[in-house]
């Protein structure tokens, strides 16, 4: 392997050459493998990869999703999940009570215009638009909690090694968090100023992605503004008193 | 204005290009480029964005995408569709430029395109569209070599997949000499402008066109030139690339370990 693991590279750089395969976002001209977008090498086995470090959401089936409905059909509705194609939710993947027939005014009961729909992508292949459902544990309408808007490419970074980065903003915040794939994260939580804070740990992670020491930081900021909150809540207590 | 021009025409005859000891009006040596300053992810709003200034040129491109195809019938089935626009601010000229889209702008557009389209991996996107948008602000001659600059380092910031960057820039003749990277002055009285964009690593010429007349040996040498000229370009915008990026490595280890899409 010509290049470091983590190495950051740009479109035509050399990965490696020999015994390697070309995995995602490197392709193989002659001998060598080269990269095609600007991330950061890997090797997983004798595969060299590039992981992304920008770019739109590309649905893959099993996503979990956050969408925005844009439009209502005889038999089901439009999604706009950020990606470069409009997602389909079919009224028959939604849990609908039984017998109830599905028509264009049935179904705007369920959803409308502009509401927000947690869901899953069930079918996706590129040559036709995706599929999603929201039957499932968790999935469905969006009632409450804020949403924050990132590049796909940080979802991981907002996760952290196995959870950390995640949990710790669940922890923190006292909020539930539901990153979707495609960038958009619902936070929810009892009361507007944690899931406000939530927010802005979120959009913080975003713009400080890659540098040393960010979960430390982020939690630091959450203790502060939650400390903030406490200090007027008591402020104000003793002002009543 | 009409003042100017006709001092230009005055001097038509008896200024020159190229002094005793072969330096240019601006001080330059005949194979040498004018300054260049890169600067990736200039702006917020878009997917991608590069600002570039070559010499006195500056010039902002924009890349958004892939997006959706609107209208859809534009779109193609097995490829994203790219859409690029050039266009020179009304404040970018001497006189000021009508904003309308000219007759020149159209082609520069047109072939701005077909010089960034061989290395996007457009087949990766079917039925979407990548728009590119290259704005010039300050014009001093070769502005559609700066633009494909500026344009490939915009959709390799937008995180498109791309075969490799292309670095753009002109050759000419002055006063029966070949130069490189011509300049207003030498562009308007000079015998010959070449504009050329290279895709470096596999060295394939994504654009040339000619102004003026060169003789075979001229051509050869000026192609020469500018080629070369490319390559140290591809390595300033890799330069830029890698500033925008600065990561530390160690950080990147934090992240979930996902499976990375294509």
């Amino acid at each position: 392997m010509h290049a470091e693991r983590k190495q950051l590279v740009t479109p035509g750089d050399v990965l490696g050459e020999g015994p390697y395969f070309a995995g995602e976002n490197t392709y193989r001209d002659g001998t060598k493998i080269y990269a095609a977008r600007i991330g950061l090498a890997d090797i997983i086995g004798n595969k060299l990869i590039v992981v992304p470090i920008k770019g739109v959401y590309i649905p893959r089936i099993d996503d979990i999703v956050i969408g925005r409905i844009t439009d209502i059909g005889m038999s089901g509705w439009q999604v706009d999940i950020c990606a470069p194609y409009p997602a389909m939710l079919p009224a028959s993947e939604t849990p609908m009570q039984r017998g109830r027939d599905i028509g264009r005014r049935d179904i705007a009961y369920i959803y409308g215009v502009g509401d927000l729909t947690l869901a899953q992508v069930i079918a996706f292949d590129r040559t036709r638009d995706p599929l999603l459902t929201t039957k499932g544990r968790g999935l469905g309408k969006v009632t409450s909690g804020r949403v924050a808007r990132i590049s796909p490419a940080k979802i991981p970074r907002v996760i952290g090694k196995q959870g950390s980065m995640i949990t710790m903003l669940k922890k923190e915040t006292n909020t539930d968090i539901v990153p979707g794939q495609n960038g958009l994260i619902l936070a929810t939580g009892k009361n507007p100023e944690q899931e406000r804070i939530a927010v802005e740990a979120l959009y913080m992670i975003e713009r400080e992605a890659h540098s040393s020491g960010l979960t430390d930081r982020v939690r630091a900021f959450i203790v502060d503004e939650m400390g903030k909150g406490k200090e007027i809540g008591q402020s104000q207590n003793s002002s009543i008193a | 204005m009409k003042w100017e021009r006709e001092r230009k025409l005055d001097n038509h005859k008896t200024v020159r290009l190229l002094d005793d000891n072969g330096l240019r009006v601006d001080g330059r040596r005949f194979d040498e480029l004018r300054p260049l300053k890169i600067e990736v992810g200039t702006l917020d709003k878009a997917d991608g964005s590069a600002y570039v200034e070559h010499g006195r040129n500056k010039i902002l491109a924009a890349v958004y995408g892939p997006r959706e195809a609107h209208p859809k019938h534009i779109a193609l089935a097995d490829r994203a569709v790219i859409k690029c626009r050039y266009h020179m601010a009304p404040f970018s000229t001497d006189e000021r430029k009508s904003p309308a889209p000219s007759r020149r702008e159209l082609e520069l557009s047109k072939v701005i395109r077909e010089a960034l389209e061989p290395a996007i991996m457009s087949e990766y996107f079917p039925r979407s569209t990548i728009d590119i948008i290259i704005e010039v602000l300050q014009a001093d001659a070769g502005t559609r070599c700066a633009g494909i600059t500026a344009a490939a380092l915009a959709l390799a910031d937008a995180g498109i997949p791309m075969r490799e960057l292309v670095a753009g820039c002109a050759a000419g003749k002055i006063d029966g000499k070949v130069v490189l990277d011509l300049s207003d002055i030498e562009d308007k009285q000079g015998e010959a402008d070449l504009p050329v964009a290279l895709m470096p690593k596999s060295g394939m010429v994504s654009l040339l066109q000619m102004d003026g007349s060169l003789t075979e040996d001229e051509f050869k040498q000026a192609l020469d030139m500018s080629i070369d000229a490319c390559r140290r370009i591809y390595e300033m915008q890799r330069e830029a690339l890698r500033q925008k990026y600065h990561i530390v490595k160690d950080e990147a280890d934090n992240e979930a370990a996902t499976e990375v899409r294509v």
